[in-house]
């Protein structure tokens, strides 16, 4: 898609998200609801920042606002330099949501192939990213089954993989390992740091693991609930190649920690 | 597909109910030996009472016992035998005792008839390997059917019921077989040229518009509270004005057809396409999928239940709509056409056969749409099995 660019594939300082005090209210019947409220976040290329925070603080809705899911009611956000609804219609972004929603009357295949059909690639073209990305998630020998044949893991498994097919170069992903178990989910976090380095994708990734935050991050953003705002921003910055190793070394372990009071000085607002 | 998964079947008869059904069975033997089992007409034109033959009974008791005796295959095929020796010497005896049955034979036949439920239960619980058990899951309602046919005949006959009221199925069956070309004519003339082409427009016409009324929301709110008044019309009033405006030719009938069914299919396919599941949409619209992609890859499979739903309502409101309105109105020949003539000739037997026709031209064509279901929303949840 992009023209050859000459930059080292190191972090580059071009902003991919770019959200100035944004604020977004829910009407509802019982009154509005201040899902986000003054949001400031500026993501720059080749970043993976992390959304942690407890339930309800308005991750979720904050990653739709990037994908034009959901419309701000406040305040202004550019998604490589565009709006989010040009954004979306560039195809600029990948997006695993917080379910797996794969389409039932689709074998496992035919659902990583959705988006390739529509995109309008080439036969051989959707085969061979069905095939390279069924394997990044060892669901190999899984593509005939139907999606109510799999485990939820392994369905969340697959959407993950329809989402990679896409191979966007921003990946929003809402709790995607929420569902795995631990051993596939340290696998899946070593396979998607190698596909981040590799690539040098943005990620924006929503999670409730300060491990799993910390591991993979190059930023922590901690918000705090009602209404939904940035608590704190954590620079993370273990060396980018790393192996899951990394997480007895003291400085993982102080990362974390400042997450944790983060994430404890956000829950005292409730009381 | 190709695992041999055994859905579990529930009992068509609770467990405990079995053996009390087998004692009843063997009490209303015995108390026929004791009653006689017709009256016939003796030289003298005075009824007497026929005894029951011990014979009869002894086989029913014996298959009675043994299915307690024996419960494996041995048991289930005793039992049959006995329960079907029986029923059959009664038919075939059955002529001789027309509107004469006494006692002996209703008890004889309710004997047998508990012993053949008891078949049936226990051929139902049955496990078997591959086709065997296909070829028991297709016996088993043919068994239960021959039943319904044969008490229905056993009771017409023996009873002594006029034939006009009620014909027994043996004189269905033989004047089905003696008007075949009749009721082919009719059935092209009702089904082919009515039924189905209305099914078609009447369809295909709900479809097309509910795409429409998608796209245009205004139509939604407009035309779904007039589809709902509309089909509430009664078929009776709208009849009579088709024929009127169109002749006593298949048209009219096709009108009344696409009247009747435009608006189940226009309604459920509405909601159909209104039935797919909000992440499923926004996953649409993160590939900035077009309207007709997203209709195509998502609302459209997503709504082939109610699709479906609607197709299979429809097959059988096709099938009235077609026959309620040749009553008001035909050319001399047509399914309804005979049922309302023949039945002012009294010919109830002709009415009935028509009635058969009519049955299985609308349990196949509803049985066609089914398998074409089952092909294609296997994916559903209620299908899945
Ligand atoms: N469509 C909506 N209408 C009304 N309120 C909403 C809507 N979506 C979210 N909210 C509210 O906005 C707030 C933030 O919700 P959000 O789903 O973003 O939370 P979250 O941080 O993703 O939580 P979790 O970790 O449980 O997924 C919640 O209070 C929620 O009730
Ligand atoms: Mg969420």
């Amino acid at each position: 898609m992009n023209e050859p660019s000459l930059k080292e594939p190191d972090v580059s300082e071009k902003s991919v998200i770019q959200i100035d005090d944004l604020s977004l209210i829910f009407e509802t019947n019982d009154g509005p609801v201040h899902a986000l409220s003054d949001i400031d976040l500026s993501i720059a290329e080749g970043e993976f920042v992390s959304l942690i925070g407890p339930s309800g603080c308005g991750k979720t809705t904050l990653l739709r606002v990037i994908a034009d899911l959901e419309r701000a009611t406040a305040g202004s956000i550019t998604v490589n330099g565009v709006s989010p609804e040009q954004a979306r219609l560039n195809r600029a972004y990948g997006y695993v949501f917080q379910a797996a929603a794969l389409y039932p009357w689709r074998t496992i295949d035919r659902n990583i192939a959705l988006p390739l059909e529509i995109m309008g690639l080439s036969k051989e073209e959707q085969n061979s990213r069905i095939a390279k990305n069924l394997d990044l998630v060892n669901l190999t020998g899984f593509e005939k089954k139907f999606p109510w044949q799999l485990s939820g893991g392994m369905q969340q498994r697959a959407s993950i993989a329809r989402a990679l097919a896409v191979e966007p170069d921003l990946l929003l992903m809402d709790e995607p390992f929420g569902a795995l178990d631990e051993i596939v989910r340290d696998h899946l976090n070593e396979q998607l740091l190698k596909l981040w380095e590799k690539t040098n994708k943005t990620v924006v990734f929503v999670t409730h693991s300060i491990p799993e935050a910390v591991f993979l991050s190059t930023k922590i953003v901690v918000m705090s609930p009602r209404p939904g705002r940035v608590h704190d921003v954590i620079d993370c910055n273990l060396p980018r190649e790393r192996t899951l190793d990394v997480r007895e070394t003291p400085q993982f372990l102080e990362i974390a920690h400042r997450v944790r009071e983060g994430l404890r000085a956000g829950h005292s607002y409730d009381d | 597909m190709s695992e041999t998964t055994v859905a579990p079947k529930t009992p068509t008869l609770p467990e405990e109910w079995r053996e009390p059904l087998i004692w009843l069975a063997i009490l209303c033997t015995l108390i026929a030996l004791f009653v006689p089992l017709a009256f016939l007409a003796g030289d003298d034109g005075v009824a007497k009472p026929l005894r029951t033959p011990a014979g009869l009974c002894v086989i029913l008791i014996a298959g009675a016992v043994a299915s307690v005796r024996f419960k494996g295959w041995f048991g289930d095929i005793l039992l049959f035998l006995s329960a079907h020796v029986t029923a059959g010497i009664l038919l075939f005896m059955l002529p001789a005792y027309t509107g004469a049955a006494g006692w002996g034979f209703w008890l004889l036949l309710a004997g047998s008839w508990l012993l053949a439920w008891q078949v049936v239960t226990r051929l139902s619980d049955r496990r078997l390997n591959g086709y065997k058990q296909t070829l028991l899951d297709l016996a088993i309602p043919i068994l239960f059917g021959l039943w319904l046919l044969l008490l229905w005949e056993m009771i017409v006959v023996g009873a002594g019921v006029p034939y006009v009221l009620l014909p027994p199925p043996s004189q269905i069956g033989a004047r089905i077989a003696e008007s075949l070309p009749l009721l082919w004519a009719d059935f092209q003339q009702t089904f082919l040229l009515g039924v189905l082409p209305g099914y078609i427009i009447g369809c295909g016409a709900g479809f097309i518009v509910a795409v429409l009324v998608d796209k245009v929301p205004f139509l939604q709110r407009g035309l779904l509270p007039v589809g709902n008044m509309a089909s509430a019309l009664p078929i009776i009033g709208v009849a009579p004005i088709m024929v009127m405006w169109f002749g006593f030719g298949p048209s009219s009938k096709i009108a009344v057809v696409v009247i009747m069914i435009f608006f189940p299919m226009l309604v459920n396919t509405v909601a159909g396409f209104a039935a797919a599941g909000n992440m499923e949409k926004d996953l649409m619209r993160t590939y900035a999928a077009s309207y007709g992609q997203t209709l195509s890859k998502l609302r459209l499979p997503n709504a082939m239940p109610f699709i479906f739903n609607a197709l299979k309502i429809n097959s059988t409101l096709a099938l009235i709509g077609a026959i309620v309105a040749e009553f008001f109105g035909s050319p001399t020949v047509g399914m309804g056409f005979r049922i309302s003539t023949e039945f002012g000739r009294l010919n109830t037997d002709l009415v009935w056969a028509t009635i058969a026709v009519a049955a299985l031209a609308g349990s196949t064509f509803y049985g066609l749409i089914a398998l074409v279901e089952r092909r294609i929303t296997f994916w559903h949840p209620s299908a899945r099995g």
